[in-house]
């Protein structure tokens, strides 16, 4: 069982009409991996990940996660998000609760976890992400950053064995995503699997254990970040990279 | 700095003028209504003296209410006004029921649940209220063996149940997609997510128009004197056939309509006004 890869992607096709958006798409994440998804707008990062929690439906291929295929049964599908949390890129906090009750809601309605653990469970992950003393605001109330992180504690209080990161910091003012990616640093280090589409490079050559470049729905290129951020082996890795990194 | 009320208004601040302009633009608005009002009394004075009319104001408070020996004793209108609240406050509970499932089966994945849906609401706001009156009371509530009663708050939840599922679907679709997906990503079923998640958003969106629904609905509810509820406006009429009395009856009757239409309203405005305020967003 614990050989099995977290994550198997194996020739996954998808169309939105007649828009061919993810091209024999394959990937396999090792258990505590982290993969980096990164290439231009279109590319098909996004559907990808929101492929592997049923956000969106693959047309064709395969989806394993932790042994169990995605497939039209909606036990399977509730199975596998049970143990994949997401964080979007517009964070989606419920706007009419308290941050708190952002974080025990799935747990007491999903989970039938007595609401006393829930809030206890609930305060240990603020506390994780830094914002324990927010917890009676609305998201509102709160910036950007404690936003996200928020957004990242109501995940993590489902426990999780994989995080999947939309673009989490796109939506964020410059000043406000160091915070949010130091979070994720710890997360990472914690030996949490995860995801992350992300434009931001020094956090992927931090702790990306795969680095995954896209482009036109097809994955160009999917190597170790040394390998990857020094000798790209497509053009278009090189053309991307050189046009994200000379600014 | 020039104070306000002080040499030409080319001397007030911007912020100074605009409010001296709002507030004239409100007594222009007051002296308005006031003069439409008092135009309107006019004209019906007019009428009725030319017809001879002879005013019996006198004669109405009885048929609101009498105190004999301390006891209050309630007359007609006030009778039929608790059978028109009555009325409209069940109908709008079952307009809100068949409003909520059918905006949810217009929003589900089934093909046959959003058909059944999209059939009721152009049936329901297609074909005429009374007309509709008439097949619950003559039909459906013949076969089904209920009350006239019932037939009546039916017909009114049927008929304003289809506006009420528009409204529900339309603040449904307005919260947005990615509340859905949060909500999806957490594991929270569809039931919890509407009930958690989806609604409290859309509830203060469908606030003002609902309001509107349910003026409609206390003033729809008269049409249910065809099939001889008792209601205020069946009550009217009876007292204008027994009375004569016409102008004063119809006019306090539908004074008393607008007391009942205006305060909902109102509730409502302030309804909306709390909730928006309490929303963090």
């Amino acid at each position: 069982m614990t050989d099995t890869p977290m994550i198997a992607v194996r020739s996954v096709n998808k169309w939105f009409g007649a828009f061919h958006v993810l091209k024999d798409v394959d990937l396999v994440v090792q258990r505590g991996q982290k993969v980096v998804v990164c290439g231009p707008s279109g590319s098909g990062k996004s559907t990808l990940i929101r492929c592997i929690n049923r956000l969106e439906e693959h047309d064709e291929g395969e989806i394993i996660v932790d042994g169990i295929r995605l497939d039209e049964s909606l036990e399977h599908i509730a199975a596998i998000r049970r143990e994949v949390g997401m964080v979007f890129q517009q964070f989606n906090l419920f706007p009419h609760l308290t941050v708190l009750e952002n974080c025990v809601l799935a747990q007491v309605r999903a989970r039938k976890t007595p609401r006393a653990d829930a809030e206890a469970r609930a305060m240990q992950y603020l506390a994780r992400v830094r914002i324990p003393e927010q917890a009676s605001k609305y998201p509102g109330q709160l910036s950007g950053g404690q936003q996200q992180r928020v957004a990242i504690a109501r995940s993590l209080c489902m426990e999780p064995k994989v995080m999947l990161f939309d673009e989490p910091t796109s939506a964020l003012d410059p000043e406000m995503i160091k915070e949010v990616l130091d979070v994720m640093t710890d997360l990472a280090q914690s030996g949490m699997t995860m995801i992350c589409v992300t434009h931001e490079m020094g956090f992927a050559r931090k702790v990306a254990d795969l680095m995954v470049f896209m482009d036109h729905g097809r994955v160009v290129e999917s190597s170790p970040p040394a390998e990857f951020f020094a000798a790209p082996r497509s053009d278009r890795t090189r053309q991307f990279l050189d046009q994200i990194l000379s600014h | 700095m020039t104070k306000a009320g002080q040499g030409s208004s080319q001397s007030l601040s911007p912020r100074e003028t605009r409010a001296r302009r709002a507030r004239r633009a409100r007594a222009l608005d007051a002296a308005l209504f006031a003069a439409c009002l008092a135009a309107l009394a006019w004209i019906v004075l007019r009428g009725a003296q030319a017809m001879g009319y002879n005013w019996q104001w006198f004669r109405v408070p009885r048929y609101l209410w009498r105190i004999v020996d301390g006891e209050v004793i309630l007359g007609a209108l006030i009778k039929g006004l608790i059978v028109t609240l009555q009325i409209s406050a069940l109908a709008m509970l079952c307009a809100a029921a068949f409003g909520l499932v059918t905006a949810l089966l217009r929003l589900s994945r089934s093909p046959v649940g959003r058909a059944l849906a999209y059939g009721y609401i152009e049936i329901a706001r297609n074909t005429p209220l009374l007309l509709q009156v008439l097949v619950f009371y003559f039909i459906i509530a013949y076969i089904l063996g209920i009350s006239r009663f019932w037939a009546g708050v039916l017909s009114l939840a049927f008929y304003e149940g289809a506006f009420a599922a528009e409204i529900i679907r339309g603040g449904v679709l307005a919260v947005r997609k990615g509340q859905w997906e949060a909500a999806r990503s957490l594991g929270l079923g569809p039931f919890d997510t509407y009930r958690d998640v989806i609604l409290p958003q859309a509830l203060p969106l469908m606030l003002p128009p609902m309001a509107g629904v349910l003026v409609n609905l206390v003033k729809h509810s008269s049409i249910v004197s065809a099939i001889a509820i008792f209601d205020l406006t069946t009550e009217g009429r009876t007292i204008v056939a027994d009375t004569f009395m016409a102008f004063e009856i119809w006019l306090t009757v539908a004074g008393i309509y607008l007391v009942i239409t205006l305060s909902l309203s109102l509730a409502v405005a302030g309804l909306e006004r709390r909730y928006g305020f309490a929303r963090g967003h």
